[in-house]
């Protein structure tokens, strides 16, 4: 639940949902980019993704070597994940 | 070195070791808390203790959310999921939690319906699917995770949605760390303070341990090398004589944190006169609840929830290793009755509370090393 997971934005949809497709480590998910409103995400941008939500805009290479963390976490970053890949939020 | 697997880190790892060593004045014990469960992970994941001199430890403070959770506050929980129209939403790492009679796992078992979700959101989608039911979201973290629940509480209100509530067990860490350096119990040398937290509250919430306190802190990455950097940083400042908040995250954290994040938070939350935390007891303003604006959102006014307060289990020690007073593998129970599998205490739950990430990495060497030093 604490894991921050690095998500790359492929999509950003209009509306009031403030939601952007991000993709997690192949796995394409909605999420919630309200909390970046002030410097606003656009596709192409890393994220950090804590429970459905995008807390914080990071570069390329600081997502890289968190992914290469998580992986090396196991059971708790498979969780998180398989989580991720059963959300459905619209 | 067999721990930090590439060459080039343990590479780097071993330079900082080297500094952190040069920086020891002979005789003097330092003794650093981290205060996240990640951080717990980390360094038992990479065995970073042992690039440490022997002077210098590192304690493992209250910063796993699902480690704090009173068992009072589970069974009220569960006396919400087990009413027939209810449907309850947690996150996994819950589902284990024990309560004074059993934990979500075992309710959902008994019939209560129960299920887990990977965000509040998902929680939200179940409500707009279930209009006949009334969907609780069992709100817990940090202020890693309020804005999340808040966020979704002022969606629901924007949709009108009647059928969501969220039971809010939300805490802050700032009154825990408080609550650490006022206890008699332990003499702590510095911080390193919580990565993801800090990404939203930023890092000036933590000035009052250096300026009342006379301790520094510093907002450390979650990498192995982030840490030994962070406690390379804590060494300086202390033989330099200082006594600062300094941010070694900065790829993450801004000093000033997430301003819409803390906003949700205000918007939705307001902070409890007190909250009992398990293994710690009651602390003051330590906790946040649904504000009266947003009583239609809160679980624990919708509903009659016992409200008992139960006493953690005897021979459980999680309130000592929640403070740092006790190493996991001190505990009575460690490894033996209390295992990942079997849990008594909240710490051996979740992957993030300091038991279970020991029982998971460092058990056997720790209790080798513990061994030879009786010899």
């Amino acid at each position: 639940m604490c894991l921050g997971i690095p998500g790359e934005i492929v999509d950003v949809a209009p509306g009031p949902g403030d939601l952007a497709t991000v993709d997690v480590a192949g796995v394409r998910r909605a999420v919630n980019i309200g909390l970046l409103a002030d410097d606003p995400v656009r596709t192409g941008d890393w994220v950090l993704v804590h429970v459905g939500f995008a807390m914080s805009k990071i570069d390329e290479a600081e997502a890289a070597a968190t992914l290469h963390l998580l992986r090396g976490l196991g059971q708790a970053y498979t969780d998180e994940l398989s989580a991720l890949a059963d959300s459905d939020i619209s | 070195m067999r721990f930090v697997d590439e060459y080039r880190d343990a590479e780097q790892a071993q330079a900082l070791a080297t500094q952190i060593a040069a920086l020891c004045e002979p005789g003097r014990q330092y003794k650093f808390m981290e205060v996240c469960g990640g951080h717990t992970h980390t360094i038992y994941k990479h065995g970073l203790e042992d690039y440490l001199p022997e002077n210098v430890t590192l304690v493992h403070g209250p910063g796993c959310p699902v480690c704090v959770i009173p068992m009072g506050r589970v069974d009220d929980a569960i006396a919400i999921a087990s009413r027939p129209e209810v449907i309850m939403t947690s996150f996994g790492d819950m589902m284990r939690v024990p309560g004074g009679d059993g934990s979500f796992f075992d309710a959902k078992a008994a019939g209560a319906d129960i299920r887990m979700v990977y965000s509040p959101l998902d929680a939200l989608k179940v409500a707009r699917n279930n209009p006949d039911r009334s969907v609780v979201f069992m709100a817990i973290g940090f202020e890693t995770t309020a804005p999340s629940t808040a966020m979704t509480v002022l969606r629901a209100a924007a949709e009108g949605l009647t059928n969501f509530s969220v039971f809010c067990n939300h805490v802050t860490i700032i009154p825990a760390i408080k609550a650490i350096l006022d206890s008699p119990d332990l003499r702590l040398d510095g911080f390193l303070g919580p990565g993801h937290v800090s990404t939203v509250i930023g890092c000036r919430p933590y000035e009052f341990i250096a300026r009342d306190y006379g301790k520094p802190l510093v907002c450390a990455g979650f990498e192995p090398l982030d840490i030994l950097q962070s406690v390379y940083m804590l060494m300086r400042q202390l033989a330099e004589g200082r006594a600062e908040v300094e941010n070694q995250y900065t790829r993450v954290v801004p000093w000033d944190g997430n301003a819409r994040a803390l906003r949700a938070i205000g918007e939705v939350m307001a902070l409890r006169p007190y909250f009992e935390w398990r293994g710690l007891g009651f602390i003051s303003h330590s906790a946040l609840g649904v504000r009266d604006a947003y009583a239609a959102y809160d679980a624990e006014r919708l509903f009659d929830v016992p409200g008992v307060r139960v006493a953690d289990p005897k021979a459980c020690q999680c309130g000592e290793v929640l403070k740092g007073v006790l190493k996991p593998w001190e505990c009575k129970v460690f490894g033996t009755a209390c295992t990942p599998e079997t849990p008594i205490g909240t710490c051996m739950v979740s992957s993030e509370g300091a038991c279970a990430a020991y029982y998971n990495f460092g058990r056997f060497q720790r209790q080798r090393l513990t061994e030879a030093s009786r010899v």
